[in-house]
């Protein structure tokens, strides 16, 4: 039987986790917490000596620093933690397809893969399995119940809002999360950690891919696939060769630097990894009217329909990247079950791979992944 | 709720014979066995008394026995004592695939220095070949490390076989006894091992104390060195408490040897068939091989262990699956692996090692709440589910 008053929270060793898991706390929930042991680069590199005979290798534990910090965390608040180890699904769900992706020529969004396919799928189920009701997590997003249906919303927080990072979520998963920290501020969120006497407050949250060292990405995906990508040639719009790369997996749409070209400024516009170029044109190149999208979900069936319809569905924002403040659009269903999005005004950068998210002003109505910018 | 312990391999509770044994060296006789003065007159006697326990428990000679911080220890001086102290004869050291870390990465150690060591495998019933240790041995072979039972199935391996293939081909042969110890009679006038490692706190004895038994005339290279504790062959001050916390562990087990292993087996047997009974699409991983009368290593197909034992720790039953790593997270385990599973299976595995604490009425208990934890994972398993794919939407 489910315990409503039963939380699993899942902890990262960051601020807002921990604050999470006070707030409940404070709440009267009964709280469990879990991190997800992931990856660490550092210990790939030292398995080979460490791995025991039989196959399995001891003691490559992920960011044993944070895993650490989020032990003494749920310590301090006197409740259960364990370490989940989740290595080979996020090496196959989320390395494995962020890597795919660059080859692929896309820019991809690991964070929103392993909400969608670690977080709010695998954990949750092992969450749900210990029989408690529902899994917590730190992000600065709300759910409310309304008209006999769960809705995503954004967080109030207007510079921490991560609902972007969560469009991938069905219905049940949103009876099942709870993210305590949706109708909070960062600032709130910092006195809250003071008020719990966290030592974690004032740690500097990162914004990088977890399991990116400094070394980059294209350095990472030489090691990761042991493949050298050849050198290819640098076109403009009309396909004149202008310049030569060392791999097109280095760029990603809209950058300017490291190109190497006199004269311009240039910008990458696509990259093609099929014929080994990279596209760049001028500033003005860099907007696009409009985006294809796959693999859409829906959150709002109500919008799910319009979209369908004649009309599509209109009056909405778009986000395409997590820094993109949003753009009025329109969105429609294309004869082949694609997403076709309309903005108002042209966007910068769309670039494939990374997500397009839907708002009707708070409320996440759906999303999808960027195939390609359009006319 | 009561709290229910099965995890004994791991550790044990400290006996209260043992820790009142123990009381008076943490107050008044704080001496240092060493000196010479009134101090250290009544922890010195302490000291070799409790080395008599241990060596009647072992039935060796006290000067047989070196007393160390631990299992790990031991193992540590036994096999590179040996291998350093006989490395102008050979360097060759034959072990399994299903050694404790603490010979495993001990060997791996000595590889980086020069050894060459040969992991032999195990069947699917976790049990080795005693051809293939004929084959392995070589003329620069001058050491055996093999366990005497293992720590996570309970499969007890032929030490006395190995013993004399070892004496046959005049190679020294090391034996970590630390779970067998206390479970299983274990007598060295007989027993053809050159040296063999116990720990307390598997025994009923406080953590931090441990024996090793190296025979008379067996030469062992000092790891610690230090004064002239223990005839020069493991330097600091002796951990007077926890030595005397061994040797009174000692002379506990091998009075309470008979009554202990039965009322063990009784349970141990109980928990096995009531399991296979109430839970379908399970089988007993070492089921095949003579075993330790505690422990049970029991794999659930379609879950993993994890969740199986954090179900149980929520009902505050205490039982382990795999080894647990510097995060506390748990990593499928070498020696399952070993014995052919795949990190699946591995993964769906829980060890019971049930102790003298223990009562059939909380076998009873565990065979009441485990199925349904069981199910309850399974009907959620994602791999029960037939994949690990992602659910949320299909590409």
């Amino acid at each position: 039987m489910t315990d409503r008053k039963k939380v699993v929270v899942a902890m990262s060793g960051g601020v807002d986790s921990s604050v999470a898991l006070g707030v409940l706390k404070e709440q009267g929930y009964d709280c469990i917490g879990v991190s997800m042991q992931l990856w660490d680069y550092a210990a790939k590199e030292l398995a080979e000596e460490q791995t025991l005979p039989g196959g399995s290798t001891a003691g490559s534990c992920c960011s044993l620093e944070d895993l650490a910090v989020a032990r003494r965390v749920a310590e301090t608040f006197g409740v259960p933690f364990y370490v989940l180890n989740m290595e080979t699904a996020f090496e196959r769900e989320v390395v494995g397809y962020f890597v795919d992706s660059y080859l692929e020529g896309s820019t991809p969004n690991p964070c929103i893969k392993c909400n969608e396919v670690l977080k709010f799928d695998l954990l949750l189920k092992k969450a749900l399995a210990l029989g408690v009701d529902s899994l917590a997590t730190g992000h600065y997003a709300r759910i409310d119940f309304r008209d006999g249906r769960y809705r995503l919303l954004k967080g109030v927080d207007p510079e921490k809002d991560q609902s972007y990072f969560l469009f991938t979520m069905t219905e049940h998963q949103l009876a099942h999360i709870r993210f305590p920290l949706g109708a909070m501020t960062k600032t709130e969120t910092r006195e809250a950690a003071r008020r719990f006497g966290l030592t974690n407050s004032e740690k500097q949250e990162s914004q990088e891919i977890c399991f990116i060292e400094e070394s980059g990405y294209g350095e990472f995906i030489r090691e990761r696939t042991g493949r050298e990508i050849p050198a290819g040639e640098i076109v403009d719009a009309e396909g004149t060769v202008i310049g030569a790369h060392t791999g097109f997996y280095n760029f990603t749409i809209g950058q300017r630097k490291g190109l190497g070209l006199s004269g311009g400024p240039y910008y990458v516009t696509h990259v093609d990894a099929k014929s080994n170029r990279v596209t760049v044109s001028s500033e003005e190149g860099l907007y696009s009217p409009a985006l294809i999208a796959t693999e859409i979900n829906w959150i709002d069936p109500v919008s799910h329909e319009a979209a369908k319809s004649d009309d599509g569905l209109t009056g909405i924002t778009a986000k395409i990247r997590y820094r993109h403040a949003g753009v009025d659009a329109a969105a429609k269903i294309t004869e082949d079950g694609k997403l076709r999005v309309d903005f108002t005004e042209p966007q910068r950068a769309v670039a494939a791979g990374q997500a397009v998210v839907l708002y009707r002003e708070d409320v996440v109505l759906g999303g999808g992944w960027i195939e390609r910018a359009t006319e | 709720m009561n709290k229910i312990y099965f995890d004994h391999n791991a550790t044990t509770p400290v006996l209260d014979e043992v820790f009142d044994a123990m009381l008076p060296f943490l107050k008044e006789e704080w001496g240092n066995p060493s000196s010479i003065h009134w101090a250290g007159r009544v922890p010195k006697k302490a000291v070799e008394d409790a080395r008599e326990q241990v060596a009647a428990f072992l039935g060796c000679s006290p000067v047989e026995i070196i007393f160390t911080s631990s299992g790990s220890e031991s193992d540590n001086l036994g096999i590179k004592g040996v291998a350093y102290a006989k490395k102008n004869k050979g360097n060759h050291i034959i072990t399994t695939k299903v050694e404790h870390p603490a010979v495993l990465k001990t060997c791996k150690y000595l590889e980086k220095e020069g050894f060459e060591v040969t992991y032999l495998n195990v069947d699917s019933a976790g049990m080795i070949d005693l051809g293939e240790l004929k084959e392995a041995i070589t003329d620069k072979t001058i050491l055996i490390t093999i366990m005497y039972a293992n720590n996570e199935t309970g499969v007890i391996f032929p030490v006395e076989e190995i013993g004399r293939i070892a004496k046959e081909h005049k190679i020294t042969f090391h034996t970590d006894a630390v779970q067998a110890a206390g479970k299983l009679p274990i007598d060295t006038a007989t027993l053809p091992v050159d040296l063999l490692t116990i720990s307390g706190h598997k025994l009923y004895a406080p953590k931090g104390v441990g024996a090793l038994f190296v025979r008379r005339g067996t030469r062992v290279v000092p790891i610690i060195h230090g004064g002239h504790h223990e005839r020069n062959r493991r330097g600091g001050t002796e951990n007077v408490a926890g030595i005397v916390g061994l040797g009174k562990a000692c002379e506990m087990a091998a009075a309470d040897m008979e009554s202990e292993r039965a009322h063990l087996e009784k349970m141990t047997t109980r928990l096995e068939e009531g399991i296979k009974e109430k839970v379908p699409h399970v089988y007993v991983n070492g089921g095949g091989s003579p075993r330790l009368v505690n422990t049970s290593n029991i794999s659930f197909e379609f879950i993993e262990g994890e969740s199986i034992l954090l179900g149980l720790d929520m009902h505050q039953i205490a039982a382990s699956s795999g080894s647990a790593c510097t995060s506390g997270s748990l990593e499928p385990t070498h020696v399952l692996l070993a014995m052919g599973n795949t990190a699946e299976l591995s993964h769906g595995s829980i060890r019971f090692s049930l102790g003298r604490i223990n009562t059939m009425e909380e076998v009873e208990l565990l065979l009441d709440v485990l199925p349904p934890i069981v199910e309850r994972m399974r009907s959620m398993s994602p791999l029960y589910a037939g994949s690990n794919e992602p659910v949320v939407f299909k590409r």
